[in-house]
This record gives structure tokens, C-alpha cells and sequence, in this order.
């Protein structure tokens, strides 16, 4: 084992077991909290695939930001108590499970098998020499993506604009 | 590590997201189980672009994320105003539009 | 792994020593110094009594600590209140490692960077540990289960989302000047405050003036000092997000918040005031010397900042909330989006640091009278924010960023 593989399996299993305790947590400030963790080791994968710029833009934007006001709204409405009667009936439960467990076999599957033909050596010796930086990001994104990028801005816009709507909307309600 | 560890941790993530959503019943859990989905998008996305030396994937994961920081801000608006419609979020008693 | 160098690793646990424990002593020395400062600006002593100029007054406050009883109310939510001060603790304690304290120092044939780790995505690396401050802040706030604290823990995650988009867009204009074509490290914080060199007029903070301003600004309210301690407004919430706290937990959330103060003050020095340079006193002596010189003038650099920073704390009283997000989305954040435009502008058109300098005062000038004349012209007699729907919506915003 060398040290990537080592730190494969433990992000790994880290965000494997974030990601469960998301969705079997009672309590939504807990399951947040297991989501946090989940990115953090996504981050820590990024990292060890050498894109680092996508591991900080990661920590900053979900752990810093989209988190912060999942916490934010579910402080603000204070759930705790309303969680527990938001189960579902046992029975279902356990048809979801055997359909995610199929899903889980088919992904799985599909990325063992469809990758045709693996990328060699070679291939492996060429990312070692783009190994992708903030520069590179900066210039396929103003240059290859720009339209996407300007559209990406469009759709803050309508979100940004979205979202007073519906606040400023509730406020004249109560008015 | 090969990049078929990185898309079976990838396809598994984004199945625990799916299980997530099928299971629970709290919108804002159901809200986080989205964001995993998309973070394992994001897991291939980059696994993908270094296999095949480029960049373009984590230009990709970029554009994942400012869609999902504006899916998440929406979201959580409309959850805060059925909140305040109904004082419940469990999204099998937000069934009608009639508020 | 195993052709690592041993020299790299002692010298790099050396390092890790040496700063881990000068933040603890600086916390001490910090404590010691405020509430001097504070008496003195109050025309009264202060602690004076333990040691010499009460110098040893945080070691009696810090043993006191320690043989306070550590309560655990009963009503709290247990793994998080016991977890949320070391996750408080742990981003300030970590954000020093990308932070170039000098120049480097040569022992034994090998040069040694003054600086835990040089990453080239420094910067985003500060950016992403401030954010996370937040979290030892909120959940310490929910776990209490207590009104004040929760409305400290619902102030705090606001304003320090706010806030955070002005100190990331600040320093854009730094990295404008600083980066050059094809180069991929200009995020490293070494290389930022190598390229401002010894003369004054290349240091940042005359070249993008407005945008120091909001930096310190956004700077002063991630660590939640006055007057953006609305988290913890005494007056008003008791003691915010820490009242249930007590002993050493509670010394927890006093240290990091002074440990936030010391890194940001590190990293303000780094990024706008030249580093560890000074007219070239950083280069006299030899390569030892030159080090130990350079990091005595980032020492010096950073204890001013924090002394500013005691200094703002009892001139300015404390925001209220609205005020508080009106200045942060109304003032600071149009400050430092015309301070990348503006900076862009000039420097691709005329290529001269004076011109971008005089701009950015200029420009930042206008918008924040057009801020204020629009504000002045709309003034409805409109009450102060009554509850918490609206105060969603700039934190809601801000996500989209």
C-alpha cells in the first residue's frame, strides 16, 4: 500500500460513513454535521487527485457557505421536534433500501466495466505533467467555457432574484 | 488509485443519496441528500479529468457548484415560506397546492 | 516518501512547534495587553498585581480556569456543546500554517523557508479555514439550547456569511498585481508578499486602498470583535453564544477568539502591508541574521495591527443588526467589487500602481457616496428589523456568491 492508497480508503470510508450517517441521523443539525464531514473528505479526494483548487473552492462554498445556511434555516425553524414523526412507514423503508441496494450493484458495475479501455501509463505520465492548476482552471474557463460561465452568472441572477421574491413576498403578507 | 476506485466510491455516494431521498421525509434532509448526489457527480467529474490528463472536468465541478449554491438558496427559501405556510416541512403533508 | 529529507521534516516540526506555541503565548501576551490597553484608554490601571505590570495575570486567569468546575447543564445537547469549542479552537489554530512569518534562514548548507507550508492555493486555503470558524460559533449556540445563545449562533452565522464575500473579493485586486501570465503559484501567500518588495509605494495597502479598508473591516467582523460582536452583545444576549459555557470550554472559545485576531492580523500584514519587509532592513546581515530580522519586522507589523484592533474595540460602540448588514452588503461589498473592476481597468490600461492606486481611492469614493446619497434619498421611516424572516434574505444571497 502505498501513502495514496492509504489516504484512498481512509477519505473513502470517511465519506462512505459521513454519507450513511446523513441519512440515518434523527436529528437534521446531525445529519448537516455528517454532511460537513462528508465534504471535508471529498475535499481531501480532490486533493489526491491534484486538483487543489477544486478542494479549496469545495471547502469554501459547500463546508463555508451552502452548510452555514442549511444550519442557519434549520436553527431558524427549530426542527428538532418535528423530526421524528416524519418517518416513513417500516415497510417502505425497506423497499427503498432494496432499491438503492440495486442501484448501488448497477453503478458499481458500470463503473468497473465501461470504462473500455484503461487509461495506461502513458496516460498516467501525462496528468502527472498537466496536474492541474488554478491557471489552467482560470483559462478553459474564460476561454473554452465562456459562454457557460456567463450563463452560470445568469442563473445566480435569477436565484438571487428568486429569493427576494419569495421573502419580499411573505413580508407584505404579514403587512 | 485506479480511477474505477474513485467511480465506485463515487457511484456509491451517489446511491446513498438516492436511498436518502426515498427514505426520509424531512425536506431539508431530503435538501442534503441532493447535495451528496451532486458531490458524487462532482467526485467522478474530477476522478475522469485526471484519467484523461484535462481540466475541463474540474471546470464542470465549478459550474456544479454555482448551480447547486443557487438551487440551495432557492430551496431553503421555499422551505422557510411552506414552513411558515403549514409549520411542517415533512414534504407527505405538503401534498396540495391549496395553502 | 522515503527519500524525504530529515532535515525538511525536523525543520518543519521545529517551525510547527515554535508558531503553535508563539500563538499561545500570544494569546496570553494578547489578553495581558487589552485589558492594559483598555485601562489605560479608560484612564484607569488595570490588572497590575500578578507579576511584574501584571504581566503573569493570564497564567492566574488561566489556572483559575482550570480548577473552575466543568458544569454540563442538563439541557444541552451533550456531544455537540463538548465538540463546538474545539471546532472553534482547531480552524484558528490551523490557518497560521500557510502564513509566511519572514525570509528564510540558512543553517547547515540548507535554506529554510520561514513558513509551515508554502501551498499555491494559499490564499483559498485561509479563505476556506475563516469559513469554517463559523461552525464552532453555531452549533456551540444550538447545543446550549438557550434563547440568547441561539440568537447569538443565528447573528453570527449571518454576519459571518455576509462578511466573508468581502474578504474574498478584497483581495482579488492583490492577486491582479501580484500574478503574472503563466505563473500558477500566485495564490501562494509567500509570493504575494515577495512581489510587494521593501518600498512602501509597492505595498498593497497604498495600492488598493478601499480594498484594505473592507478587508480589515470584513476581517474584524469574521472574528467577531466590536463592534461586530453582535453574537455575543452582552447588553443584549447576556453572553451569547457562549453563556452556558463554563472553566476551560469557555477559556476555549476567549482563546480562539484571540488566536483569530492574531492570524488575521498575520495575514492582513502578509497580504496589504509588505510582509516582512521594511526599506530593506530585512536584507542586513547574513543569511541567519537577514531571517531572524525579517521575522522580527513581521512580528513588529503584526503587534501594531493588534494593537489597532484593541484600539477600534473601545472607540467604536456596537453595530445594530440592521446597520450591521446594511454596512456589509450596502458599503463594503460595492467597495470591494469596484475595487476589482477599477483595478483591472487601470492596470490593463496604463499599467502604472500610482494610477491604480489613485483610482481605487477615487472610484471607491464615488460609489460609496452614490451608496449613500440613494440611501439617504429612499430613507423611509422604516422600523428597525423586527424578526428573523428577514433576516434571512441577505444570508440566503449570499449562498448564490
Amino acid at each position: 500500500m502505498n501513502p495514496e492508497q492509504i489516504l484512498f480508503y481512509l477519505f473513502g470510508a470517511v465519506s462512505l460513513i459521513g454519507a450513511i450517517a446523513v441519512i440515518s441521523f434523527r436529528h437534521p443539525i446531525y445529519s448537516a454535521l455528517s454532511l460537513i464531514v462528508t465534504f471535508f473528505a471529498q475535499a481531501g479526494l480532490f486533493v489526491l487527485l491534484g486538483a487543489h483548487f477544486v478542494a479549496a473552492v469545495q471547502v469554501i462554498v459547500y463546508a463555508g457557505a451552502i452548510m452555514v445556511l442549511f444550519l442557519f434555516v434549520i436553527m431558524l425553524l427549530n426542527l428538532g421536534t418535528l423530526s421524528a414523526k416524519g418517518a416513513i412507514s417500516g415497510k417502505l423503508k425497506g423497499f427503498a433500501v432494496i432499491l438503492g441496494i440495486l442501484l448501488a450493484i448497477e453503478g458499481v458495475y458500470i463503473a468497473a466495466n465501461a470504462i473500455s479501455d484503461p487509461p495506461d501509463a502513458s496516460a498516467e505520465a501525462a496528468t502527472e505533467s498537466v496536474n492541474t492548476t488554478t491557471y489552467t482552471i482560470g483559462e478553459l474557463l474564460f476561454n473554452e467555457y465562456l459562454l457557460p460561465f456567463e450563463v452560470t452568472s445568469l442563473i445566480l441572477l435569477a436565484a438571487l432574484i428568486g429569493v427576494i421574491v419569495l421573502v419580499k413576498r411573505e413580508s407584505q403578507a404579514e403587512n | 488509485m485506479s480511477l474505477e476506485s474513485y467511480l465506485i466510491l463515487s457511484a456509491l455516494l451517489f446511491t446513498i443519496g438516492v436511498v436518502g431521498v426515498l427514505i426520509r421525509r424531512n425536506a431539508i434532509i431530503i435538501f442534503m441528500c441532493i447535495e451528496l448526489m451532486l458531490n458524487a457527480a462532482n467526485l467522478a467529474f474530477v476522478a475522469i479529468s485526471r484519467s484523461l490528463g484535462e481540466a475541463s472536468g474540474q471546470v464542470f465541478v465549478i459550474f456544479v457548484m454555482a448551480v447547486a449554491a443557487a438551487e440551495v438558496a432557492i430551496g431553503l427559501a421555499i422551505i422557510v415560506s411552506v414552513f411558515k405556510h403549514r409549520q411542517t416541512i415533512n414534504v407527505d403533508e405538503v401534498n396540495s397546492l391549496k395553502g | 516518501m522515503e527519500n524525504f529529507p530529515l532535515f525538511l521534516i525536523i525543520s518543519s516540526i521545529v517551525k510547527i512547534l515554535i508558531i503553535a506555541h508563539l500563538l499561545i503565548i500570544g494569546v496570553m501576551v494578547m489578553i495581558w495587553a487589552e485589558r492594559r490597553v483598555s485601562g489605560w484608554m479608560q484612564d484607569r490601571l488595570g490588572p497590575n498585581r500578578v507579576g511584574p505590570q501584571g504581566l503573569l495575570q493570564p497564567i492566574a486567569d488561566g489556572l483559575k480556569f482550570m480548577f473552575k468546575e466543568d458544569l454540563i447543564p442538563n439541557h444541552v445537547d451533550k456531544p455537540l456543546y463538548v465538540l463546538a469549542p474545539a471546532m472553534l479552537l482547531v480552524p484558528a489554530l490551523v490557518g497560521v500554517a500557510v502564513v509566511p512569518f519572514g525570509n528564510s534562514i540558512t543553517l547547515f548548507g540548507n535554506e529554510i523557508p520561514l513558513q509551515i507550508a508554502d501551498i499555491n492555493i494559499g490564499i483559498l486555503y485561509i479563505l476556506a479555514i475563516t469559513s469554517l470558524g463559523v461552525y464552532g460559533v453555531v452549533l456551540g449556540a444550538w447545543a446550549s439550547n438557550n434563547k440568547y445563545s441561539l440568537l447569538g449562533g443565528l447573528r453570527s452565522s449571518a454576519q459571518m456569511i455576509s462578511y466573508e464575500l468581502t474578504l474574498g473579493l478584497a483581495i482579488i485586486g492583490v492577486l491582479m498585481l501580484t500574478n503574472t501570465v503563466g505563473d500558477n503559484s500566485a495564490l501562494s501567500l509567500r509570493v504575494i508578499a515577495e512581489s510587494q518588495g521593501s518600498h512602501l509605494w509597492h505595498w498593497n495597502f497604498l495600492i488598493h486602498f478601499p480594498a484594505f479598508l473592507a478587508f480589515t473591516t470584513a476581517m474584524y467582523a469574521e472574528t467577531n470583535r466590536l463592534p461586530f460582536d453582535l453574537a455575543e452583545a452582552e447588553q443584549e444576549l447576556v453572553a451569547g453564544y457562549h453563556t452556558e459555557y463554563s472553566s476551560m470550554k469557555f477559556a476555549m472559545f476567549f482563546m480562539a477568539e484571540y488566536m483569530n485576531m492574531i492570524v488575521g492580523s498575520a495575514v492582513v500584514v502578509t497580504l496589504f502591508l509588505g510582509g516582512w519587509h521594511f526599506f530593506g532592513l530585512e536584507n542586513v546581515g547574513g543569511p541567519v541574521w537577514s531571517g531572524i530580522i525579517s521575522f522580527g519586522i513581521f512580528f513588529v507589523k503584526t503587534a501594531i495591527f493588534l494593537f489597532v484592533f484593541i484600539w477600534v474595540r473601545w472607540t467604536l460602540p456596537r453595530f445594530r443588526y440592521d446597520q450591521l448588514m446594511n454596512f456589509g452588503w450596502k458599503f463594503l461589498l460595492p467597495v470591494a467589487l469596484t475595487s476589482i473592476v477599477v483595478t483591472g481597468t487601470l492596470w490593463i490600461t496604463t499599467g502604472s500602481r500610482l494610477v491604480v492606486g489613485i483610482g481605487n481611492v477615487v472610484a471607491a469614493f464615488i460609489v460609496v457616496s452614490i451608496v449613500a446619497g440613494l440611501l439617504v434619498m429612499n430613507k423611509a421611516p422604516e422600523p428597525a428589523i423586527r424578526d428573523n424572516d428577514r433576516q434571512i434574505t441577505p444570508s440566503a444571497l449570499d449562498a448564490i456568491e
